[in-house]
């Protein structure tokens, strides 16, 4: 019984706390389900929860007054623009800005500017297609110029983050993510790393009878 | 009597708790906002303006990323470029649009400067920042 008004409390104090961080109530759920679970049934250990480290996006493409970056008590703030409005009608994608921009622009739906000021200037487009082979299970890596030159200059990569030249680049993915290389772009403007955009950027299937190559230690491993 | 007074007691903790949640959540990961927001605050905050927040997004369905970052010479680093209003008004940077020719005019402070203060310089969303345990920090990368 006390039990079960104690949960109508909690719950009427989620939602008395609802209009003032309307979005943020659920990203605080995991820590008002371990105040629940201290109160309500302290059997059970607020050290174990499931996922303990599992980050998700729990709201997309938030509005800039609740996204946690601009301040709501800013006029302006409730003037700019909601992604959401801007993103009508974009090809989706599962991670970033969840906005395909390559087949946005190549399906013309934007026509970003090339030029500040001439909206009729063309881009210097190049088609040529860069594969990096790699020692791992994954799929080789193709590195493509074309969707690179519909928004970047040469300069943007040249010579600063990439050596004109095949195979001069030593580059792997603990650098990526370190924000090198790659990682420079991808995983601050352009896609991101994750779990669904792996096979973006190794996207070249490895033969059939490839396999993994061993490792010294399996080779030599004595109680094999 | 006791019943309510015990449940207050347990709607006040509930509501602490909750508080502490908030904070900590809205603190530790500015947690929904766009992928590749910036925010800017190398001077802001100092001169008790609102850190300044460019959004990605906007401006690149208007402009090609070789427009800011090679035409108008943004180098490839959060906080990097060292922007003060002196340059914008002087044509540099934000305000080599921002100048009611291009886009609305540089009189509408807020437009920009509309961060939570005390927000420190950060590039929102990055695969850096979203890694369970960012035990390295980011090099700078040469420009
Ligand atoms: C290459 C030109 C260009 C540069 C450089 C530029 N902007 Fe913009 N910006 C625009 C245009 C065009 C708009 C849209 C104006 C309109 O909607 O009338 C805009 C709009 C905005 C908006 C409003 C977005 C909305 O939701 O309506 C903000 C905020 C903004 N810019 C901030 C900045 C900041 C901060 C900088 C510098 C770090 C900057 N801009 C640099 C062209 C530029
Ligand atoms: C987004 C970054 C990026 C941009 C922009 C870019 N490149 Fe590259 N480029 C690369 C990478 C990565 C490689 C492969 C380097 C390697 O394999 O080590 C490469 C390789 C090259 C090579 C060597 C090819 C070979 O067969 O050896 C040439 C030439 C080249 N780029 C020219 C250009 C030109 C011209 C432009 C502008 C039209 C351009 N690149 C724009 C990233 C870029
Ligand atoms: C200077 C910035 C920059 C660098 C460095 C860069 N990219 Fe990109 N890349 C972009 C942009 C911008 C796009 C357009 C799509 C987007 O923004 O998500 C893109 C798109 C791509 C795509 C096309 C995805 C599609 O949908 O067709 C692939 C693949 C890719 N990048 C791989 C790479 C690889 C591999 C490297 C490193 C060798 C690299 N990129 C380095 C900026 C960059
Ligand atoms: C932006 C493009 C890009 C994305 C996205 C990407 N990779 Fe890579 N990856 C590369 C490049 C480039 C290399 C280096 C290839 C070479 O050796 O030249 C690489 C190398 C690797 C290697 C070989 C070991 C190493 O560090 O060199 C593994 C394994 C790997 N990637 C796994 C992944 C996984 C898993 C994901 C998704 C979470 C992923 N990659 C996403 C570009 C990417
Ligand atoms: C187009 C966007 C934009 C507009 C409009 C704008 N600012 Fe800024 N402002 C910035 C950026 C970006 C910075 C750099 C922020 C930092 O590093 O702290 C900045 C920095 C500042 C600074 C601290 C650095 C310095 O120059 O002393 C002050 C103060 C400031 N702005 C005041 C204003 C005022 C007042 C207005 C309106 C008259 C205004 N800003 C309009 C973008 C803008
Ligand atoms: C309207 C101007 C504008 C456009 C267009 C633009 N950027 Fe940016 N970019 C900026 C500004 C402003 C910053 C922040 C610089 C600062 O704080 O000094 C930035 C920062 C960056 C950074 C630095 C991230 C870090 O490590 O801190 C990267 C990478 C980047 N942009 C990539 C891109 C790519 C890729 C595109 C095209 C898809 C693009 N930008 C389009 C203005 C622009």
């Amino acid at each position: 019984m006390i039990i079960i008004k104690q949960t109508r409390f909690l719950s009427l104090a989620l939602l008395l706390a609802v209009p003032f961080m309307a979005t943020q109530v659920q990203a605080s759920a995991d820590s008002l389900s371990g105040v629940t679970a201290v109160n309500v049934a302290s059997s059970v250990s607020a050290a174990n929860t499931f996922n303990r480290n599992l980050k998700k996006d729990k709201v997309r493409n938030a509005a800039p007054p609740e996204d946690g970056i601009h301040d709501p008590a800013n006029d302006s703030t409730h003037v700019l623009q909601p992604p959401l409005e801007a993103f009508e009608g974009f090809p989706p994608s599962d991670f970033g800005n969840y906005v395909d921009w390559v087949k946005t622009l190549d399906d013309g739906i934007i026509q970003p500017r090339w030029d500040r000021k001439d909206p009729t200037e063309e881009p210097f487009v190049m088609d040529l297609d860069i594969v990096r082979p790699v020692k791992a299970s994954v799929p080789d890596v193709v590195f493509p110029h074309r969707q690179h030159t519909m928004w970047l200059a040469c300069s943007n990569c040249h010579p600063a983050i990439f050596i004109p030249q095949q195979q001069a680049n030593q580059i792997n993915m603990s650098a990526i993510l370190l924000g090198q290389k790659c990682g420079v772009c991808h995983g601050k403007v352009s896609f991101p790393i994750t779990t669904k955009s792996c096979k973006k950027c190794h996207s070249k299937p490895k033969p059939a009878d490839w396999e993994p190559p061993l490792s010294e230690a399996t080779l030599k491993n004595p109680w094999r | 009597m006791m019943l309510i007074a015990r449940r207050n007691f347990v709607c006040k903790f509930t509501i602490l708790g909750l508080l502490a949640g908030l904070a900590f959540f809205s603190a530790v990961q500015s947690a929904k906002a766009e992928y590749a927001d910036v925010v800017i605050n190398n001077y802001a905050d100092a001169a008790g303006m609102r850190p300044a927040v460019f959004p990605h997004w906007f401006h690149r369905i208007r402009f090609r990323c070789k427009v800011c970052h090679a035409d108008l010479g943004f180098k490839f680093k959060a906080g990097g470029n060292k922007i003060t209003m002196a340059k914008i008004i002087n044509g540099q940077f934000c305000g080599a649009c921002h100048n009611g020719e291009i886009a609305w005019s540089v009189e509408n402070c807020s437009m920009c400067h509309s961060g939570v203060p005390g927000l420190p310089t950060h590039f929102h969303g990055s695969t850096v920042q979203r890694l369970i345990a960012p035990t390295y920090k980011p090099l700078e990368t040469k420009q």
